[in-house]
């Protein structure tokens, strides 16, 4: 194969459609590092790969380390990139959202981040 | 439904726990992966020497990365250079073959550590003599280390994006020296001279800060495409020989960008010497780097053996 047909056909291979890759966390409402008021009563978090609604799970920890989630985490059946979570009354405080997701070709990816309810 | 357990998934190209490490252009990855540099093209300019002029030195380069088993890869790299000394002839050809063996064997997610061992082989004759190939292999054995400092505490939470990662190898010809004899076309005279080829300690670091992990951990600061997907870095590439000699060491700084998105990442880099024999002036880097892993999840990108 030429140089130039293989860089041709990685390039190709970069836009194939069946392709996917891991799920990064693009976006969250509330935002990262976010203090927020009122109370927020739902987590939503927005992922950069589509995820497999059986694995993919989000709880949400007060400072004593307390669920303070619905324990009703699930992929938004309109959006596959999206899981959301309803939240408990959450009083002025910090707390933290601890997230593990595997995208639809079973790469995994995890993470955790803060944001706090203002007076 | 009932979820009785979890699926065979997997952490691949450089994540311990939710660090993200880039794959680096200078200093090479801490980690195991099935990955594709193509290319890397490199310019910079030696500095002048009593034997040598001052020359233009760019290079091509391809290297892929396969892994066995999740945690133990193999690799292969070639690099086709354009030397054009002052006042002389330019010359150009391939380089030695590159071949080598990693094994990941720590992995510390909330550390957000990794720790690796390996071994290059730069195999001899493989490559032009234009080009100043060797005829004689060089082992490296190499460690590798990689560490995200997120664990650090809640007070400074602006150092968590910050990640080190680092290699310290030996290289070592098979050859510890090579004679050349050589015949006076006047007298008829031999004359005999021994190039002497010293280990060199290979040391390379690079200093990250990860606007994916401010964004994604620490704090969402509004960053929108590209730059939420962007990690810049310093890299100091130091090479130092020793025994039979020895010889002058050479530092390297490089200054630059990754931005990485889901299947590949680009890095640029300016190429900085940091003393008078690195090089002269100011040279530059580009890399295409491929995540194999997640462009063929099913096939090439996945380990040959699963644990």
């Amino acid at each position: 194969m030429s140089l130039r047909r293989a860089i041709a056909t990685a390039l190709l291979a970069c836009v194939a459609a069946q392709a996917s890759a891991h799920a990064f966390l693009d976006r969250a409402e509330p935002r990262v590092g976010s203090t927020v008021h009122p109370a927020p009563r739902e987590l939503m978090l927005w992922f950069s790969q589509e995820l497999e609604p059986a694995f993919s799970t989000v709880k949400v920890l007060d400072t004593a380390g307390r669920r303070v989630d619905g324990a009703n985490a699930q992929v938004d059946p309109a959006d596959h990139s999206l899981l959301r979570v309803s939240l408990q009354a959450l009083g002025p405080g910090a707390y933290t959202v601890v997230w593990r997701v595997v995208s639809v070709d079973t790469h995994a990816s995890e993470g955790e981040f803060v944001f706090r309810v203002g007076q | 439904m009932v979820v009785t357990g979890a699926p065979a998934s997997v952490f691949a190209h450089g994540f311990a726990g939710k660090r993200f490490f880039p794959a680096t252009i200078a200093t090479d990855d801490p980690f195991v992966a099935d990955e594709l540099s193509l290319p890397t093209i490199s310019t910079s300019r030696t500095f002048a020497t009593a034997d040598e002029p001052s020359t233009r030195e760019t290079s091509f380069a391809a290297d892929i990365s396969k892994r066995i088993t999740p945690n133990f890869a193999i690799s292969a790299g070639g690099v086709y250079q354009w030397l054009s000394p002052e006042g002389q002839p330019s010359r150009n050809g391939f380089d030695n073959l590159e071949l080598g063996l990693k094994y990941q064997f720590y992995t510390n997610a909330a550390a957000e550590a990794i720790l690796s061992a390996g071994l290059g082989w730069d195999v001899g004759g493989t490559g032009s003599k234009a080009v100043g190939s060797e005829p004689f292999s060089t082992l490296t054995p190499t460690f590798f280390f990689g560490k995200g400092f997120g664990d650090l505490p809640e007070s400074v939470p602006y150092l968590k994006p910050f990640a080190l990662t680092g290699t310290v190898g030996v290289a070592i010809p098979t050859r510890p020296n090579t004679t050349t004899t050589t015949v006076d076309p006047d007298t008829g005279e031999l004359s005999t001279n021994i190039e002497q080829h010293p280990n060199v300690l290979q040391l390379g670091f690079s200093l990250q800060y990860s606007l994916i992990y401010l964004q994604s951990f620490v704090k969402d600061v509004g960053l929108t495409a590209p730059f939420n997907r962007m990690i810049p870095l310093v890299e100091l590439s130091i090479q130092k020989p020793f025994g039979r000699g020895g010889g002058p060491t050479i530092a390297t700084l490089y200054l630059g960008v990754i931005w990485a998105g889901r299947y590949m990442q680009v890095g640029v880099e300016a190429i900085v010497p940091l003393n008078g024999n690195s090089g002269r002036g100011v040279g530059g880097q580009v890399q295409l780097h491929f995540f194999l892993d997640d462009l063929f999840p099913k096939s090439i990108g996945r380990p040959i053996f699963r644990d």
